[in-house]
């Protein structure tokens, strides 16, 4: 068996490929005289740094001084106290489960999404079409419309109450976008890869480990965001399917807060700052993924 | 599972097996509830006991229920302000952001944090500014010309609120899609309109809106999907009041379902929810072309 080295190919290729710009260039004169829009985009930015600003501001007084000042005020002296209470509380409970189902629901959309594009991008049956039109349709289905059916099936699982009952219909919910974002990327990869692969002989499971997996990185990790992002952020799911205290996700664990700190503004608003400061970090690292990703839902 | 290989000239490609998991999961979760929410909706069930079948009688019930009449308003004018308000501005900011800015990077992080966190935390945080005594309530219902300082106590106060948080939520996700629209717009566009002498405007109006159509259709099929299944902010903001004032469609399936244990009825909502959507979906892409349009660039 010849032993050709599929995964220095790809990265060949791309070295040898023509180092155009992206022709993605805007008309000079346009820029210059774009005023208008760069001060509405200003106004923008104030629409939404204020009430961020609001935001944390609040969280740094004490909940005397919030009453005294108000929302608008500068904290006079910096206090700690309110995200030290959120921190003794539930919260990190609350952070582990989220983490938890965020990482599952990633695993679990990665798995399915990179199989059933592979087989709809490398398949020749039809079937495999009605496959792709199945996710796109699937794409148009609220979450809410079926939640009443899904509540009866995680009961008559007896999934109720548990973090597997938020995991399986979130990420089944996130398989459409993903499915969408994987085989676009797949679809990029050359016939002549594949080809060479198959008179070496090679399985269509090495294929997929050896030549479709690492040319669709790029690809896998913006679906692995949208899936994070959606499962981190998902609220009806966990409302309906669970309801004990030790299962609770973030998002619940803050509606809770409306209850438990009704008049605490300073720590309601705390847990609102440490619910975002993770995916805000994550966010850091992975902004190009998710920006690209979004990008390319209108661009195409 | 055979039949590839009869359409399979070399060996080498995956079987339609390997689709098999993805589907059965997604269509456990997410296509087969879409059936179920239409059985249910001709059952009477309480969640407990199992469902008893009585025919069209939510149904009827449901043609001639006020409260749903109103819901059914309301989510369409919601629906219908949404688009109105929000795509101006995401036409702008979009069309902006796909020059070349130096501060671009740096905005987009603190532009596009609404995106990320979810919509509890973002209800949360309004929901304090809105607050009569605590938060920033009279200078926003000056801003709007309102006699209360009440905003979330006024029915039209509560429904504006609604609007604004919603779409200051959303206006980054769709900014983003028409970033990327138009940033695929061929420079060769905008060369030759300023060689016949067209400014600015006329080059927004005969170039650029013209060649965003796609991704018009496309956010304007995602505005209004998300507009129908407005739930979270609902929940949390104003909880459908006051009286029912706010209580658009989701939100009253949620209360006729989860709260009232009326879970056949709300099927029957939930039912309804999923035809106005598709139908509306359908209708905007029917009535635009945007099935038929194979290529923005055709003709040139």
């Amino acid at each position: 068996m010849t032993h050709l080295d599929l995964r220095e190919t790809p990265r060949a290729q791309r070295q040898e490929g023509p180092r155009t710009p992206p022709p993605r260039r805007r008309n000079p004169r346009w820029r210059k005289a774009n005023y208008p829009a760069g001060l509405g985009a200003f106004v923008w930015l104030l629409i939404v740094v204020v009430p961020l600003y609001i935001l944390v501001a609040s969280t740094l007084q004490t909940r005397q001084e919030y009453l005294d000042n108000g929302p608008l005020s500068l904290p006079t002296s910096i206090s700690f106290d309110s995200y030290r209470q959120v921190l003794e509380g539930d919260f990190p409970r609350y952070l582990l489960n989220t983490v938890i189902v965020t990482a599952s629901c990633a695993l679990i959309v990665i798995a399915l999404a990179v199989t059933v594009s592979y087989s709809i991008v490398r398949t020749r049956s039809r079937m495999s079409q009605r496959v792709f039109q199945l996710f796109l349709l699937g794409l148009a289905i609220p979450s809410q419309a079926v939640i009443i059916p899904i509540y009866l099936i995680i009961t008559e699982l007896q999934l109720y109450d548990t973090l597997l009952a938020v995991i399986l219909p979130t990420a089944a919910f996130s398989l459409p976008v993903s499915v969408l974002i994987l085989v676009g990327t797949m679809r990029d990869i050359s016939e002549e890869l594949y080809e060479s692969m198959a008179l070496d002989g090679a399985t269509p499971v090495r294929m997929l480990f050896q030549l479709v997996i690492p040319m669709s990185r790029a690809g896998i990790s913006t679906a692995g965001v949208f899936s994070a992002l959606g499962a981190w952020n998902g609220f009806l799911f966990p409302l309906i399917l669970t309801q004990s205290r030790e299962n609770r996700v973030l998002t619940l664990g803050l509606y809770d807060f409306v209850g438990e700190f009704r008049v605490d503004i300073p720590a309601l608003l705390a847990a609102v700052v440490l619910s975002i400061v993770p995916i805000f970090t994550a966010y850091l690292f992975a902004r190009r993924q998710l920006i690209n990703g979004l990008m390319g839902v209108g661009g195409k | 599972m055979k039949r590839e290989t009869i359409h399979t000239p070399r060996a080498g490609r995956p079987g339609i097996a390997w689709a098999l998991p993805a589907v059965l999961f997604f269509v456990f979760f997410a296509a087969a509830p879409m059936g179920i929410v239409g059985y249910l909706s001709f059952t009477d069930w309480d969640g407990l006991s199992d469902p008893s079948w009585t025919g069209m009688d939510n149904w009827s019930k449901l043609w001639n229920d006020d409260r749903m009449r109103n819901a059914i308003w309301l989510s369409l004018l919601l629906t219908a302000l949404t688009w109105l308000t929000q795509t101006p501005i995401v036409l702008l900011l979009g069309v902006w952001a796909a020059g070349r800015q130096r501060n671009r990077a740096v905005l987009s992080a603190i532009f596009f944090l609404p995106l990320l966190a979810s919509s509890v935390a973002l209800a949360l945080l309004w929901r304090t500014i809105f607050d009569p005594n605590l938060g920033l309530a009279p200078d926003v219902a000056n801003w709007f010309n309102l006699d209360s300082s009440d905003l979330l106590g006024s029915p039209t106060g509560a429904f504006v609120a609604i609007l604004f948080v919603t779409g200051w939520q959303f206006v980054p996700f769709h900014t983003l899609i028409y970033q990327g629209g138009a940033r695929n717009i061929p420079q060769s566009l905008y060369d030759a309109a300023a060689i016949d002498g067209a400014g600015t405007v006329r080059q927004f109006f005969h170039v650029t809106l013209p060649q965003l159509r796609n991704t018009i259709v496309t956010s304007t099929v995602l505005m209004v999907v998300g507009a129908l299944t407005y739930f979270d902010t609902v929940l949390i903001l104003t909880r459908g009041g006051p009286g029912d004032s706010t209580s658009i469609v989701p939100y009253l399936m949620y209360e006729t379902g989860f709260r009232a244990f009326d879970l056949g009825y709300a099927s029957a909502v939930a039912a309804a929810l999923v035809i106005t959507a598709t139908g509306i979906s359908l209708l905007l892409v029917r009535l635009t072309g945007f099935n038929r349009m194979r290529s923005t660039r055709e003709g040139m």
